[in-house]
């Protein structure tokens, strides 16, 4: 099991900072009284069911929803041409480059549908049972098209999606520094490589659920969303359903996880929203698993040709991308930043090549919309370099970790990366899984006829997208800021309104650990509240591994100014010069006397009755502030993994896992621990089980959680977690992101390690996933092939 | 559309309804008695988030009508009498074998079934016994981990009784 916890403290008594607290959100989950949307309920309310496209590529002749209609318990079926002039398009909040063409989204399909799964109709009903049974009976005549699946393929078809959008090429953004030109002239080699990035379904435990609640007479939404980002949903909704914002409230409960699909506009939140005014009843969607599969929006989905400019000696003097990103059938909301931002910028990994050129295809296709899901680009870069970096230790004969040493960036502040602990993490995750000793262990187990191989890769990222001048300038339609309310009783209790946002990251422990800490007062004095439009002020949310880094910072920074102004209230008290006011354990004294103290909530008291005020002071310790962060910052880590292939299955079986991160300063270990386990199986499962698979018509083959192979306990192993600390000096917190570490890490680790395995066959690479019948069939190919050493 | 009378147990408590003959016993908890204890993760019976306890052992509410369940006897997490749920838990707590909490009521339920029946299980045999549950967001490693040391916490209890 795991054997360098980092579950423990050496944090300053006082401090919370650094200490493994148990959760507060525990007990009721455990206790199955989770407030999940879908577990709520309002008088009279109404279920909605959407008829969704079964054709991949399709004109619509005509939608008969007479019968329908008919059903016993049907309120009323929304069609494309009913709502077609009431409500907006659904539209991209990122817009990647000058020259994006943008394909019409209605709400409802109207003309044509152009994936299975493309909303169609909404029907509302008495009972969920009646709007399924509604579904069924709704005619649409379909004039059925050739659909376009594959990225590459699509921008030779003659099929083209949207008429607007020529060959299927929504935009082609560049990125570049250095002259690549100029290092292949000087290199040795140009080394080259294809990569499949496969589509993956996020695939929340909790699926979507969405409940809506039309007040008519303030004409004020209420509606119950599962989001990451409950201010940007707020805007979008807006934008959408032409209704002004302040009359929209976001409420967001216990989400039942999210890594990214919960962070998009859908059209199901605008035709909840709606229908509940619309009807004049409380309206609840709820959606399906096979639903998550066929409308959540998916992640991944890239094919990659990459040239490396190499020296003999393994230094990469330059690098070529070319890029082939699915978008589906429509740009979904920060669809074309993925790939042409978050994936070629960092598609350098944790190297220093200083000559780069990457173009960026964006291709629409008849399938589910792609967007960002945990890690979002990051994934994709990482693993196009550290498969680069293998093939070139392939290629020139050299030691893969020698190869990563050569290039790896030691020098910090580099020009992406504020800080890092790069080599450190590579050799301390070589030391844990012994790279030394390995080839020994290998060459045992091949007497024996068994396959082991190991992969040991690095990562960075960079975390809280910042500052929003420079959101601006990358086209994202958003601010790079989050916001904390701190509200301190008349009893000098205290609340945080955060915009952060979690679904299942237990801000209501770690956010109150840093007010703990900051106030120092005990934890249960400290009460975090989230999503809520109503009652915070602004915000933007969770995603990125942002939430500690921009919402943490914005909490600890808030609470110091709360304290600045207390003081200016215990002077009064004190009888003393402000600047003579000390504060310790949750009281205040004099710096000359600190026997006579006053409690923090005697100076909240006074602050909320202020019968005494501090000259040219506002009643009351109650502050806002929002933190608009100048810079990023950069955790990194190395992943090292040792498999067994079993050569005649085909079958991978993770012998161990190492992984190491820095994340800087964590506020609570366990929670960032919990954090690398779960993104680490989340990356597992790209790398060995996900596949999502479109047949030549485009209908999804893997439509269910029968067909979708989601990681599962007895296929896995326990992890063994290390972690470094470089604390980062854009946020006073010290804190970096730790959300998408193993998601971006893992696929990488696990490729690198089967293909080691499989060395002997002269198998150098397979795309992901490795799923037995792959690796089965390629060391059957490779048996067949001369070359073959077994 | 057609109905049946049905009388069950839930937590102890006895419940009587009329029921469509096609509605599932977790539809029938959930919608209609107002139980939420049990989740709703899939259509097709593979993710365990429904995993109830049907006369003492753990069933997926999703595969079964609630016609299915007349006069049975069903426990959910929302239990709290049961003193080998309660070691689960505070295990779950003590370990963060839970991020979102989804999974959790139908993982409790399924590792109660387990250490009732194995109150001394290896890795591998809790690994094999979860199977059938899916969460995403743990990794499943911390769950392991808190059933294991449940299940010593519980024997260090019996050895002291
Ligand atoms: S909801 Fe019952 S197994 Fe998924
Ligand atoms: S804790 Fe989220 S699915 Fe298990």
């Amino acid at each position: 099991m795991n054997q360098q916890s980092p579950i423990k403290s050496d944090a300053a008594a006082h401090s919370y900072i650094g200490q493994s607290v148990p959760r507060r959100e525990d007990p009721r989950l455990l206790d199955g009284q989770g407030r999940f949307i879908d577990n709520l309920k309002l008088p009279d309310m109404a279920h909605a069911a959407l008829l969704r496209s079964p054709y991949a590529h399709a004109r619509i002749i005509s939608v008969a929803t007479k019968e329908a209609s008919a059903v016993p318990g049907v309120i009323g079926i929304l069609t494309g041409e009913d709502i077609k002039d009431k409500l907006g398009h659904i539209k991209p909040n990122w817009i990647a480059g000058q020259d994006i063409k943008i394909p019409p989204h209605p709400v409802l399909a109207t003309e044509k549908v152009h994936y299975v799964g493309d909303a169609v109709a909404f029907v509302v009903a008495e009972t969920r049972e009646a709007a399924e049974d509604a579904l069924q009976l709704i005619e649409v005549d379909y004039e059925i098209l050739d659909a376009v699946i594959d990225e590459e393929a699509a921008l030779s078809s003659p099929t083209q999606i949207h008429d607007t959008v020529e060959n299927n090429l929504a935009g082609k953004p560049l990125m570049a520094w250095g002259d690549y030109r100029k290092a292949a002239e000087e290199a040795n080699q140009i080394i080259s490589l294809k990569l499949i990035n496969n589509r993956l379904i996020p695939s929340p435990m909790e699926p979507r659920a969405i409940l809506a609640d039309f007040d008519p007479y303030d004409e004020k939404l209420e509606l119950y969303l599962p989001t990451q980002v409950p201010h940007l949903h707020r805007r979008w909704l807006s934008d959408t359903l032409g209704w002004p914002e302040h009359k929209i409230r976001i409420l967001v409960p216990d989400v039942g996880g999210g890594f990214g699909a919960k962070m998009h506009l859908y059209v199901e939140d605008i035709l909840t929203a709606y229908a509940a005014k619309h009807f004049g009843r409380p309206v609840k969607w709820t959606e399906k698993r096979s639903e998550s599969h066929l409308a959540t929006h998916h992640g991944r989905a890239h094919t990659q040709y990459v040239d490396l400019a190499v020296k003999k000696n393994g230094q990469v003097l330059g690098m070529k991308v070319k890029l082939f990103a699915n978008m589906g059938a429509y740009l979904s909301n920060m669809a074309t930043g993925v790939p042409s931002v978050n994936c070629t910028y960092f598609a350098t990994g944790s190297y220093a090549i200083a000559n780069y050129f990457a173009e960026t295809n964006l291709v629409l296709t008849n399938t589910v919309p792609v967007d960002a899901y945990r890690g979002a680009g990051r994934p994709e870069a990482t693993y196009l370099i550290e498969r680069a970096m293998d093939k070139v230790a392939e290629v020139l004969k050299l030691d893969p970790m020698e190869v990563r040493r050569k290039n790896i960036v030691t020098q910090f502040p580099h020009s992406f990366f504020d800080s890092g602990s790069f080599l450190q993490s590579m050799e301390k995750a070589a030391e844990l899984i012994d790279y030394k000793g390995f080839r020994d262990l290998q060459h045992n187990y091949r007497k024996q006829g068994r396959y082991i191989g190991l992969g040991l890769i690095n990562y960075t990222e960079s975390c809280g997208m910042a500052p929003s001048e420079m959101l601006g300038r990358l086209g994202f339609d958003r601010g790079g800021y989050e916001s904390a309310e701190i509200r301190v009783s008349p009893d000098g209790k205290i609340t945080l309104f955060t915009g952060s946002t979690p679904q299942g990251h237990g801000h209501a422990t770690s956010f109150a650990q840093i007010l703990a800490t900051e106030f120092e007062l005990p934890l249960s004095d400290i009460e975090v509240k989230s999503g809520d439009t109503d009652a915070i002020p602004i915000g933007v949310g969770t995603y990125n591994s942002r939430s500690m880094p921009v919402g943490g910072t914005a909490a600890k920074i808030c609470a110091e100014k709360v304290l600045k102004k207390a003081k200016k209230y215990a002077a009064l008290l004190l009888k003393c010069d402000v600047d003579q006011v000390q504060y310790e354990q949750g009281k205040f004294s004099t710096l000359q006397d600190d026997t006579k103290t006053i409690p923090f909530g005697t100076v909240a008291r006074l602050a909320a009755v202020p019968h005494q005020k501090p000259e040219g002071e506002t009643p009351g310790l109650d502050h806002i502030y929002i933190h608009d962060p100048y810079g990023m910052s950069s955790p990194n880590g190395s992943h090292a993994v040792i498999v067994e292939v079993d050569i005649e299955t085909g079958l991978t079986t993770i012998l161990r896992y190492v992984a190491v991160d820095d994340a800087g300063v964590l506020i609570n270990p366990q929670l960032a621990e919990g954090q690398i386990h779960g993104g680490v199986v989340q990356g597992i499962g790209q790398a060995l089980f996900e596949e999502t698979l479109y047949d030549a018509d485009g209908q999804l083959i893997s439509g269910s959680l029968l067909d979708y192979a989601l990681p599962k306990s007895d296929r896995l192993p326990s992890f063994e977690t290390a972690f470094l600390s470089t604390p980062t000096k854009t946020n006073p917190l010290g804190v970096k992101g730790i959300g998408e570490a193993g998601t971006i890490a893992a696929p990488p680790a696990i490729v690198s390690a089967v293909c080691d395995a499989l060395k002997p066959f002269g198998i150098q690479h397979l795309d992901m996933p490795l799923t037995p019948p792959r690796i089965w069939a390629a060391i059957q190919h490779a048996r067949q092939t001369e070359g073959a050493t077994t | 559309m057609e109905t049946h009378f049905v009388r069950l147990t839930v937590n102890g408590k006895e419940y009587q309804a009329e029921v469509e003959a096609r509605k599932l016993l977790v539809h029938f908890l959930r919608d209609d008695l107002n139980i939420t204890s049990t989740n709703i993760g899939c259509d097709t019976s593979q993710c365990g988030a429904c995993t109830i306890e049907l006369d003492g052992k753990s069933s997926k509410a999703c595969t079964m009508l609630a016609v299915q369940a007349h006069g049975r006897d069903i426990r959910t997490t929302a239990t709290t009498d049961d003193p080998i749920l309660n070691s689960l838990k505070q295990s779950f707590q003590a370990d963060h074998a839970l991020q979102c909490g989804y999974c959790t009521p139908g993982m409790v339920m399924r590792s109660r079934e387990l250490l009732a029946q194995n109150p001394t299980p290896t890795e591998d045999e809790i690994r094999d016994a979860l199977h059938g549950n899916i969460c995403r967001c743990t990794g499943y490693h911390n769950i392991v981990k808190a059933v294991s040391n449940a299940a010593a916490s519980l024997q260090k209890k019996e050895d002291a009784a």
